[in-house]
């Protein structure tokens, strides 16, 4: 064991940990209602209600987790949306909190579970309830120390083998690193699946390294196969090449520093991110960004989505030899980014949004180009479409290759569009819609099949159906206004007032100083990313950092179904399936 | 951004129709077929030229560099604009990407580089032959970027030798191609000397 540090050690900016009574909002009642019916309905003495603030919200005895989830899943709540951690070190009566979420589709409702958890204890797992739990109590694991007793295989999942410690307990330093040699790095053997287990056939059996450097993985994933002849009868998935540790950095910032991590989760749809991070913070601090920022950020995140199925249709089809299409669709994306950069600079990555509205206001032109782009995009799409949808040797590849049941892919916690291409209209700017999506004509597309060529057509089509609000939200046009909210706690006073007044200049000082400050509480928020269900969880605990943040990122357990889809496949057919589920590295490994 | 004019007496001189080496102020012209009257005669007829065997060899490297994309993050993306059609890197004859280390010379690390990757990095660095040169693109790969955290890599000079480092976050396309360029120029002067 070697540590290795380069630089000197950040020391841990952010408050004392603290207990301080959860702030309670207005709409406390209500969830505390529906709460309410949720436990008649489950009948459990281990199941106690807590205010919650967002959604109905419980704390659980360890003991009963299991069957607690059992029976909220028999009454609807099949998506396991989240699991987590929360360390409070100095509070008595288990130091960590382990947070469930889960959500129903039929009543499109949330509810929050929590158990608390001292360090020498366990909770038993709860794999065998939803399957996409797996990897997120190996998460948990791996952050906190927190074991999970009955788990097939509780190991790190993030960090590296030779990693020492627990990096988001409180008490762990942010900088510390350890070192990982050549001869650290663990052997992955996959589990065969019992299915081929005693299949015997005239080929000898092989395992197969893909990645975690390899053209078809487009980042970081490691894949590794067992081969029989040329059918892949067990497969395991290894993750944390890019595990930047966006979390533990959230800790040591302030609620403005984390934004350009956002932008580095998806980095394909990087607005989107930007988007769902600062209203999370805009819920906590109960303030609405004003109607024109709201209109931008609802105008470019449909374009971002767009450029976000873009990449990942025109690199899919890369990996499956049709070269052309990925050239041809760069062009309109990077009009797309081109439209970003005249926003607000940056192409890429661009920290646009602020908590309270956009950084800077949209230039005069930016609907004229908008309408351009949507003008010329449909022409694109529909070419593609041409090239690939008659294609004999496309279909071949695509249709029924790594498909996933809508059973499953509920169980391991899918969302947007593999979960749709199984058949589930489950889209959060239908179920519950923000910067005003209700008012909007558009549908949701669904496909059946969950395979390849499912997922294919719903990305197709929604990038139809974006162009269709992007066409509505240009009819619209912008709302005058402000882009920022005028409140000196949370937006910075405009530059020429700084320089001439007083008063500006210390609201100006003390934001820079001293950060934005929101109310004791925890808020989660959720937007459809690209790929997805992507959501916040913010605690404060009053002072300018925040206490934790949690991101539930799509991709996460999209990914975790992999080996399970590709079993029973052959090498190429996993390849085609890899790019279809659009796995982004920084988004999955946090 | 106009490609770099070279400057140095090493290097090939831009060739110029019809004059015979020795003839001009300069020494060692080209001139290809096609271009003299004198096209059909005999070797003073000027299709040759006269150079130093390193200075051939070091500007017939820059100007085919094959890259390695070693991209794992967000600076991947840019790097594939920069290879897709819009910005094009063909033009600077660096657009025979492969994903084989052993058949690239020049590796882009483009993304952010985590310990976990580091074993990974340092193998495939490895695994590619002379000559090779590294170029570590973004600010993730130059020193950590704003990753001063327990699991990143601050900079990827810690396992593997880098030539040329590309400030920015991501880098633009164009300033991608711009550490391509110096590159080639450094090369082209010899300047890396390795293998
Ligand atoms: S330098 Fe910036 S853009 Fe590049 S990988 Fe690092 S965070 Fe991403």
């Amino acid at each position: 064991m070697s540590t290795l540090t380069k630089f000197s050690a950040i020391p841990y900016t952010g408050p004392a940990p603290t207990n301080r009574e959860p702030y309670v909002p207005a709409n406390v009642a209500q969830t505390d209602a529906r709460g309410e019916e949720i436990a008649a309905k489950i009948s459990n003495n281990a199941l106690q209600q807590e205010r919650g603030q967002d959604m109905p919200s419980f704390s659980v005895d360890r003991n009963a987790i299991v069957d607690v989830l059992t029976s909220l899943r028999n009454s609807g709540f099949t998506i396991p949306l989240d699991l987590f951690g929360v360390d409070y070190p100095r509070r008595s009566g288990g130091r960590f909190d382990v947070v469930y979420q889960l959500y129903s589709p039929q009543a499109n409702e949330r509810v929050r579970l929590k158990v608390r958890v001292a360090e020498d204890e366990s909770i038993p797992s709860s794999v065998g309830v939803f399957k996409g739990y797996d990897w997120y109590e190996r998460e948990t694991f791996d952050m906190f120390g927190v074991k999970f007793e009955g788990h097939p295989n509780l190991r790190r999942i993030l960090c590296h083998e030779m990693f020492q410690g627990h990096a988001l307990r409180k008490d762990y330093d942010p900088a510390q690193r350890w070192l990982l040699t050549e001869q650290g790095v663990a052997k992955l053997l996959p589990k065969i699946d019992p299915k081929f287990e005693n299949v015997d056939t005239d080929f000898e059996r092989v395992t197969l390294n893909l990645g975690p450097s390899h053209p078809a993985t487009h980042g970081t994933l490691r894949i590794v196969v067992t081969l029989d002849g040329e059918t892949i009868i067990g497969a395991d998935t290894e993750i944390g090449y890019l595990h930047r540790c966006f979390e533990k950095m959230a800790e040591t910032h302030t609620y403005q520093q984390v934004i350009p991590f956002t932008d580095r989760l998806n980095y394909c749809s990087a607005i989107i991110n930007n988007v769902g991070y600062c209203m999370t913070i805009e819920k906590m601090l109960g303030i609405e960004a004003p109607a024109r920022a709201q209109h931008i950020r609802l105008m470019l995140s449909e374009f971002m989505r767009i450029s976000d199925h873009i990449i990942c249709i025109g690199t899919n089809l890369v990996d499956m030899g049709a070269l052309t299409n990925f050239w041809y669709l760069f062009q309109p994306r990077e009009e797309i980014l081109g439209l970003v950069e005249s926003c607000c600079g940056a192409r890429l990555l661009p920290t646009y949004t602020r908590v309270g509205g956009m950084a800077v206001d949209a230039p005069a032109d930016f609907l004229a180009n908008s309408q351009r782009l949507v003008n010329m995009l449909p022409k694109f799409i529909d070419d593609v479409e041409k090239l690939i949808m008659k294609n004999r040797i496309f279909l071949d590849r695509v249709i029924g290759v790594c498909p996933i049941s809508q059973e499953d892919a509920l169980s391991y916690g899918f969302t947007g569009p593999c979960l749709r291409a199984t058949g589930v209209p489950y889209d959060v700017r239908k179920a519950s819609p923000y910067l005003g999506y209700e008012t909007y004509d558009w549908d949701v597309p669904i496909a059946d099949g969950g395979d390849t060529y499912a997922r294919f057509l719903v990305r197709l089509e929604e990038m139809r159906q974006s162009l269709r609000i992007l066409q509505q939200a240009i009819d619209r046009g912008l709302p005058p206004g402000p882009v920022i909210v005028d409140n000196p706690y949370v937006a910075l006073p405009p530059k020429e007032r700084v320089y001439n007044e007083m008063e500006s200049l210390i609201y100006h000082f003390k934001l820079i100083m001293h950060g934005i400050q929101p109310p004791v509480g925890e808020a989660y928020f959720q937007v459809e990313g690209g790929n997805g269900e992507l959501g916040f969880y913010v605690v404060s605990d009053g002072t300018k950092n925040p206490y934790r943040v949690r991101v539930r990122p799509p991709c996460f357990p999209i990914f975790e179904a992999y080996p399970q889809m590709i079993t029973g496949q052959t090498i190429p057919d996993a390849i085609a399936g890899l790019g279809s589920l659009n796995i982004i590295a920084g988004e999955l490994d946090h | 951004m106009p490609a770099q004019k070279i400057e140095h007496p090493d290097s090939i001189i831009p060739r110029k129709a019809g004059v015979a080496p020795g003839e001009g102020p300069e020494k060692g012209l080209i001139t290809l077929p096609g271009e003299t009257s004198r096209e059909a005669e005999d070797l003073a007829g000027g299709t040759y030229l006269t150079t130093k065997l390193d200075t051939m060899v070091n500007w017939a490297r820059g100007n085919s560099l094959w890259p390695l994309p070693f991209g794992t993050a967000c600076c991947a993306i840019e790097f594939m604009s920069m290879v897709s059609s819009h910005y094009d890197v063909a033009r600077f004859g660096a657009e025979v990407v492969r994903f084989s280390p052993r058949q690239a010379d020049l590796m882009i690390v483009a993304g952010t580089i985590v310990d976990k990757m580091g074993p990974v990095l340092k193998k495939i660095y490895d695994q590619m032959p002379e000559p090779k040169y590294v170029l570590a693109m973004g600010a993730c790969a130059t020193s950590g970027g704003f990753y001063r955290v327990y699991h990143v890599m601050q900079g990827i000079d810690e396992v593997i030798p880098v030539d040329i480092w590309v400030p920015g976050c991501p880098p633009t396309p164009d300033g991608l191609m711009y550490g391509i360029l110096k590159l080639k120029d450094k090369i082209e002067r010899g300047e890396i000397k390795r293998g």
